[in-house]
């Protein structure tokens, strides 16, 4: 069976010179909800517009269900749900006008009550547009894209802006698709998004892939299982944080302002060593806390930066 | 379609309602509602489209009506022969036309310098006449030369041949008659170029244009979906600039309306397609208001609305009845006013059409969706 969505060595270079997406290949088996985490400007809406057949890469090959883009154009369109990183819909129509203006345009849509009542937009349905909030347009989005009945959703950062509730409410809408047997290909910068939302997930980062698997498995292999962090105050700094590696079972060290984070596999077998060591250098133990891995850890881990520099 | 592929999943899904099909014109009728739903809720779009041509239509055809029997004004300086040449003014045959004050010196010329006499007579003691009057005016000239004959004929002036004059007011040969077709041409022009250049603009940059490609949709229904909305409000723009003139001004329709109706459509689907080669790139709605206005301003001032351009020099006129509203108002007028047939207006016709058709074919070329 052909995979939903299948991409190999993708490549896209504006005007010649600025490379957004350099050599990305992917797979996304059906029924996964797949996600692309990265910061901005790392080429995941690039890639999501390639995908999508909005944008024509440079170089590489993309198939969608088997199918690519140059030769089938109509019915992947019928096949593909998706929401952009922004669109402002006709602010003048309702919500159900909305609806009913995309479902026109599919072979065979849902019908549009059942969608808004899925998306719980029955109350707004003769709303205009303009007058919904933040949550509600992006449900509205979402809506646009459930319409015609897809078998595979394309979000790209579909919860950007969003409250914490609007939030919770489109990771259940993106949940009951993938029950229903649909296929997600999601992009974020919300670690926690990606953590609880993708059963896989790749890492992005300068428009290449630098890490892949899910969730558990990357933070598994990349973030050491525990973060230790703690600070320290007074004593020689003779050899600043590497001295703090031959610790036990620590597998990374990085520090941040003041504090010091190790990557730890076994946390007891290392805070007893941490807290000996701070006592035979004459320091001060000013801080000290441990918490589980996370998939920020892994990103800071592989580039050194955190996803959102703000 | 291959069975084999996965199962849709709204098959086993939620809806369990029995599965409705589109037909083929299902996205077309959509697009179409959802377009005139939107211009029927903007505000802006009623009064630009329907009131302002008529507002500038009733204000214009009421600064401009014709002013009752050619009067003219005219200032008589006080002193002794005042009097009497009021007398003779009176006796003429056509006193009524004469709106005669009486001042000193001073304020009659001041008065004349601003505008409100026509003339200013001064009668001397010897009995003749000083005339002030201005070259550069023709109501001025107009007023010395019916002043004089007035007078002369009042002193006893004989005059040697018999002429009779008849008034041409008649509604078909005044500027309002002129006007109208030229409003309703120049109202295609400027719904035509902001009703579909800077409506698609301002879907591009909402990135409405780029989720709507993201669908099955065909983009050949967008686009006819747009033009259709921009006909149906043709015919109410027409109609109502129509019959606001019949109504109002009793301005003949000598032409057919069906005639004038090709010519609408005609006109909308030409400036329709300049339109649509104005927005075929440009990303913001301020670069495309100011290329839309680049495009027309030649048109506002050359192709003959609101005066004819036969003002211009005639080198110029071959370049002036190249450009599309001219051909537009040209054929508006000869059709309206003087009845005549389209066959006879090919030119014209061919000359809306090739500029129509020229920016369609260029605008699909270049036309950028995302």
């Amino acid at each position: 069976m052909a995979l939903p969505v299948e991409c190999i060595d993708l490549r896209k270079t504006y005007d010649g010179k600025v490379e957004a997406v350099r050599g990305l290949s992917l797979q996304i088996e059906a029924g996964e909800c797949f996600g692309l985490l990265g910061p901005n400007g790392a080429g995941k809406t690039t890639t999501i517009e390639i995908l999508e057949g909005l944008l024509a890469p440079t170089s590489g090959q993309v198939r969608l269900f088997g199918r690519n883009w140059t030769e089938n154009p109509r019915q992947l369109r019928e096949w593909i749900g998706i929401s952009l990183q922004e669109t402002r819909l006709s602010e003048k129509l309702t919500v159900c006008e909305t609806i009913e203006l995309f479902a026109s345009f599919y072979l065979e849509p849902r019908s549009s009550a059942d969608v808004l009542e899925e998306l719980q937009l029955t109350e707004k349905a003769d709303s205009w547009v303009g007058k919904l909030s933040g949550g509600q347009k992006q449900r509205l989005a979402v809506a646009t894209a459930l319409v015609g009945n897809p078998r595979i959703l394309f979000l790209d950062e579909p919860t950007t802006g969003l409250d914490p509730q609007s939030r919770r409410q489109l990771w259940e809408i993106v949940r009951r698709f993938q029950t229903n047997g649909g296929t997600v290909l999601l992009t974020t910068h919300y670690m926690d998004e990606a953590e609880r939302l993708c059963d896989r997930l790749a890492i992005v980062d300068h428009g290449q892939i630098i890490a892949e698997g899910t969730a558990a498995d990357l933070i598994d292999r990349l973030g050491g299982h525990h973060v230790v962090e703690f600070e320290v105050a007074g004593g020689a700094d003779v050899d600043g944080v590497e001295r703090w590696r031959s610790l036990p079972s620590v597998e990374g060290v990085r520090e941040e302002s003041s504090a010091i984070c190790l990557n730890v596999r076994e946390p007891h077998l290392t805070i007893p060593a941490l807290l000996d060591a701070v006592k035979r250098h004459g320091h001060r133990l000013e801080h000290l806390s441990t918490r589980q891995a996370s998939l920020e850890d892994v990103f800071v881990r592989l580039t050194g930066r955190h996803l959102r520099e703000d | 379609m291959a069975t084999t592929e996965t199962a849709t999943p709204a098959l086993e899904g939620p809806s369990k309602t029995p599965r409705h099909q589109n037909g083929r014109w299902s996205g077309y009728r959509r697009l179409l509602w959802a377009r005139m739903l939107e211009l029927k809720r903007e505000p802006e779009v009623i009064f630009w489209v329907f009131v302002f041509p008529l507002l500038l239509a009733f204000g214009l055809g009421i600064a401009f009506r014709n002013k009752p029997a050619n009067s003219t004004s005219i200032a008589v300086v006080a002193g002794p022969g005042a009097t009497n040449t009021l007398a003779m003014l009176q006796s003429s045959a056509s006193h009524s036309q004469f709106q005669v004050t009486v001042l000193d010196r001073d304020a009659a010329l001041h008065g004349f310098r601003f505008g409100k006499f026509d003339l200013v007579i001064e009668p001397r003691e010897d009995g003749s006449y000083t005339f002030d009057y201005d070259p550069a005016r023709p109501e001025s000239v107009l007023s010395r030369a019916e002043t004089d004959s007035a007078l002369q004929t009042a002193a006893g002036r004989k005059d040697p041949v018999v002429t009779t004059s008849q008034a041409s007011s008649e509604p078909g040969s005044r500027y309002i008659d002129f006007l109208i077709p030229g409003l309703l041409g120049m109202n295609l022009m400027n719904s035509g170029m902001w009703g579909i250049g800077f409506a698609l603009v301002e879907m591009r940059q909402r990135k409405l244009l780029k989720r709507f490609v993201a669908t099955p949709m065909r983009r050949t229904d967008f686009l006819f979906a747009l033009a259709s909305s921009r006909l149906v409000l043709m015919v109410i723009e027409v109609g109502l600039l129509l019959g606001f003139g019949v109504l109002v001004f009793h301005m003949p329709v000598a032409g057919s309306i069906l005639s004038v109706i090709f010519l609408g459509t005609l006109g909308a689907i030409s400036f329709g397609g300049i339109g649509l080669l104005t927005a075929s790139r440009a990303q913001k709605i301020e670069s495309v208001s100011g290329l839309i206005n680049l495009v027309m301003m030649p048109m506002w001032i050359f192709s003959g609305v609101f005066f004819s351009y036969e003002h211009f020099p005639a080198i110029s006129h071959p370049f002036i009845r190249a450009l599309p509203l001219t051909a537009l108002n040209d054929a508006l007028r000869a059709t309206i006013l003087e009845g005549a047939s389209l066959a006879s207006q090919s030119g014209r016709l061919l000359v809306l059409a090739l500029w129509g058709g020229i920016s369609f074919v260029l605008a699909l070329r270049w036309f950028r969706w995302t």
